[in-house]
């Protein structure tokens, strides 16, 4: 690196995309941490705390002077301010509403009665008079609590066992799988014959495939509803099957998948099928010999296209598989989660990271196929 | 057990499919043998087969497309002249009730301002990182990261940013991160999901933080593409940073900057997932494809309504369409 590029205005590149960074990341950040956190705590405290020790200001109130003990001549009151919460530091105490933080732990407060009430760090106190102690109500103690940081995979162990996820999970990719495989076999041939064959018609065809690109999904609910109902009644089978889900998300991803199939064929060399072809070999056999695996990497962008697509999807899930109990896919659960239990953060947002996990883990492993495929599909030729 | 049933399933079709291709291929070249025939007989056979067998290779495309694409497209028209149930016929009246229909309205306005602010926003960002991280060296994780919201579903997207924008009463502590920062400053927090009009872009920021990624990976490569010489003589000319960036750079990939807008705002005109999720049309944020789904559902359905606001926004989607098809007529004209 050269000194000129080390200018102040290298920093600032520097500090914007930092910036740009962690304004991307970290709503997710938000979700994952917030899954993780104990339930009591998300729903108080922003999940930006969580890695930070809370503090809270609480009080109890010691036992009454019917359990006093007598020790040294001394009438004593024992316990501790943090039991059963799990850990913690006591950062200040008092004894009254007014001035609930005046004292450090380790100190001594004089109490009104000749009483004294000393408060450790790790929460235990006592109460010591040198006459014998009455009333039946206990001393209030106010104090100031650190609170450490607690993770947890509880919620994600809730939601697995009871939210009906694992049913959705499955269902999900009982979608997803095949209507991922069964679009690429069509889309392949159809796009060989586009970008190979010569026939009349073949520049109209290939103006049909762009233009169908842009039909807005919601152009064939309507329609397709129908005849799937049509279909359903002829035949006496139910209308929201599988089946119909799969071919569903076939038709709705073969343009893309033609067009960005033909224009990577497009690109191959011409003389390997011609030379194929004088040695006597058909075009089937050029195609699942020659074209297919050639064609490899477009044929994985547009299978993680699709794989990210019909997992995502929503819409032609609710409509085609309907929103029955056993049939939700993942986001239709969440989104039924959202209405009816929104207030349940620690369900919610461990919910939706099971949902965005898959295809993550497919985004981070599988991201070269990914950019490849979209420049292929956006940037012709590029 | 389901998964199971799924994947033999699959590998029936992959197969039927493979087994489709494969024997209409053998039976076309045994009904018309090319191979052991004298001359004129053959090169007659071979003409034929080779006109048929494209036809063979594109039948279940077509097929398909025609069943879920362009059959639905006429359909949508004919059932938008129709009543509820789609059997009789009522003229123009579904698009006279929709021009009066006040939600139709709030969504077309809404619809148009998701139009000028999502694709304008994430190209922009877009555009800005891609140029900053081609700077830096560690450019390629950043754009990873930025990149990465482009997997998370719409209703995933919608529940990570309830938390953003959720709101507690003034007073208590806020566990939405820009209520906090809000506060922070002084502020009063806001329910900010169900003010009217501003509701929109809180929505709006969603789309724009799924998309930015998609923008800035397609322009990084544009960037990259553009000839070195051109920048090298405008750095001799003298030109500065800001002038060889919006001056040089940015006019020669006008293009690619033009693709990218217009697949945005396709996207944008199909928004279903993230109102249906942050709103569900309430508080003045409908938008014409969460509000086709409520017609088709509403009320046991109302499938002239609902298909008469998606024949809108195919007529909106129209332009585009044309637009693309003329760039990729220029383009494979030569081939």
């Amino acid at each position: 690196m050269n000194p000129s590029t080390r200018s102040p205005l290298t920093w600032a590149v520097h500090l914007s995309v930092l910036l740009l960074v962690l304004l991307w990341t970290m709503p997710t950040a938000g979700l994952l941490i917030s899954s993780l956190r104990d339930k009591d705590q998300l729903a108080v405290s922003g999940w930006w705390t969580a890695l930070a020790t809370s503090s809270r200001n609480d009080v109890v109130r010691a036992p009454s002077a019917e359990h006093q003990v007598e020790r040294d001549g001394k009438f004593v009151i024992a316990g501790n301010l943090l039991e059963g919460q799990g850990g913690g530091q006591i950062s200040a105490f008092g004894f009254s509403s007014r001035e609930p933080a005046t004292f450090k732990p380790g100190e001594t407060a004089e109490l009104n009665d000749g009483e004294r009430l000393t408060v450790q760090a790790d929460g235990s106190f006592e109460i010591v008079s040198d006459k014998k102690m009455e009333g039946s109500r206990g001393q209030r103690i106010f104090y100031t609590a650190a609170t450490p940081p607690r993770f947890t995979i509880d919620n994600y162990v809730e939601v697995l066992s009871a939210a009906g996820i694992g049913t959705s999970f499955l269902n999900s990719l009982t979608v997803a799988i095949p209507s991922t495989v069964i679009p690429i076999l069509i889309a392949a041939f159809a796009a060989y014959a586009l970008a190979w064959m010569p026939f009349p018609g073949r520049a109209i065809l290939l103006a049909v495939v762009v233009g169908l690109l842009v039909v807005p999904l919601q152009m064939s609910l309507i329609p397709l509803l129908q005849l799937y109902n049509g279909v359903g009644a002829f035949f006496g089978v139910p209308a929201k099957t599988y089946m119909g889900i799969w071919l569903a998300h076939t038709g709705f991803g073969l343009p893309l998948a033609i067009y960005l199939l033909r224009n990577y064929m497009a690109g191959l060399p011409r003389e390997i099928m011609e030379s194929a072809r004088v040695d006597g070999a058909s075009d089937f056999d050029i195609f699942v010999k020659i074209i297919m695996p050639l064609s490899f990497p477009a044929l994985a962008s547009f299978a993680i296209f699709q794989f990210l697509w019909t997992w995502n999807d929503l819409l032609v899930a609710i409509v085609f598989l309907g929103a029955g109990e056993d049939s939700l896919v993942l986001t239709g659960r969440l989104v039924n989660l959202l209405g009816s239990r929104g207030g349940n953060w620690e369900i919610l947002t461990a919910s939706a990271f099971i949902t965005i996990v898959v295809p993550l883990i497919v985004f981070f492993t599988l991201q070269r196929y990914l950019v490849r495929g979209l420049l292929a599909g956006s940037v012709k030729g590029g | 057990m389901q998964l199971a049933a799924a994947i033999l399933t699959m590998i029936a079709g992959v197969a039927a499919c493979a087994a489709y291709f494969w024997a209409t291929s053998l039976i076309l070249d045994w009904i018309f043998p090319s191979k052991g025939l004298s001359g004129a007989a053959a090169s007659r056979n071979l003409r034929i087969t080779n006109a048929i067998r494209p036809w063979l290779f594109l039948a279940p495309a077509l097929f398909a497309l025609t069943i879920y694409l362009i059959y639905p497209v006429v359909q949508s028209v004919w059932l938008s002249f129709h009543d509820r149930g789609g059997q009789n016929f009522v003229g123009a009246r579904n698009y006279n009730w929709m021009i009066n229909d006040g939600e139709f309205r709030q969504s077309i306005f809404n619809n148009f301002l998701w139009l000028l602010v999502v694709p304008a926003l994430s190209t922009f960002f877009g555009l800005i990182i891609a140029a900053l991280t081609d700077r830096i060296w560690w450019g390629n994780i950043a754009k990873t990261l930025i990149f990465m919201p482009m997997a998370i579903s719409f209703v995933g997207a919608a529940v990570i940013w309830k938390f953003i924008y959720d709101y507690r009463a003034a007073g208590s502590e806020q566990i939405g991160l820009l209520n906090a920062i809000v506060v922070a400053f002084g502020g009063e927090p806001q329910a900010w999901i169900t003010l009217p009009f501003w509701n929109n872009f809180f929505l709006m920021v969603i789309l724009i933080w799924i998309q930015t990624g998609f923008a800035m990976v397609i322009l990084s490569a544009a960037l990259r593409g553009i000839p070195e010489e051109t920048i090298e003589a405008a750095v001799i000319d003298g030109a500065n940073g800001w002038q060889i960036f919006f001056k040089i750079m940015v006019p020669q990939i006008w293009g690619t900057i033009a693709v990218v807008w217009t697949t945005i705002t396709i996207l944008v005109l199909k928004v279903f997932d993230i109102v249906l999720a942050m709103t569900n049309g309430q508080w003045q944020s409908q938008v014409l494809a969460n509000l086709m789904f409520d017609w088709m559902f509403r009320g046991g359905g109302d499938f002239g309504r609902g298909a008469s606001i998606a024949v809108v926004i195919m007529v909106l989607v129209i332009p585009i369409m044309i637009w693309n098809i003329r760039n990729a007529t220029k383009e494979s004209g030569g081939h």
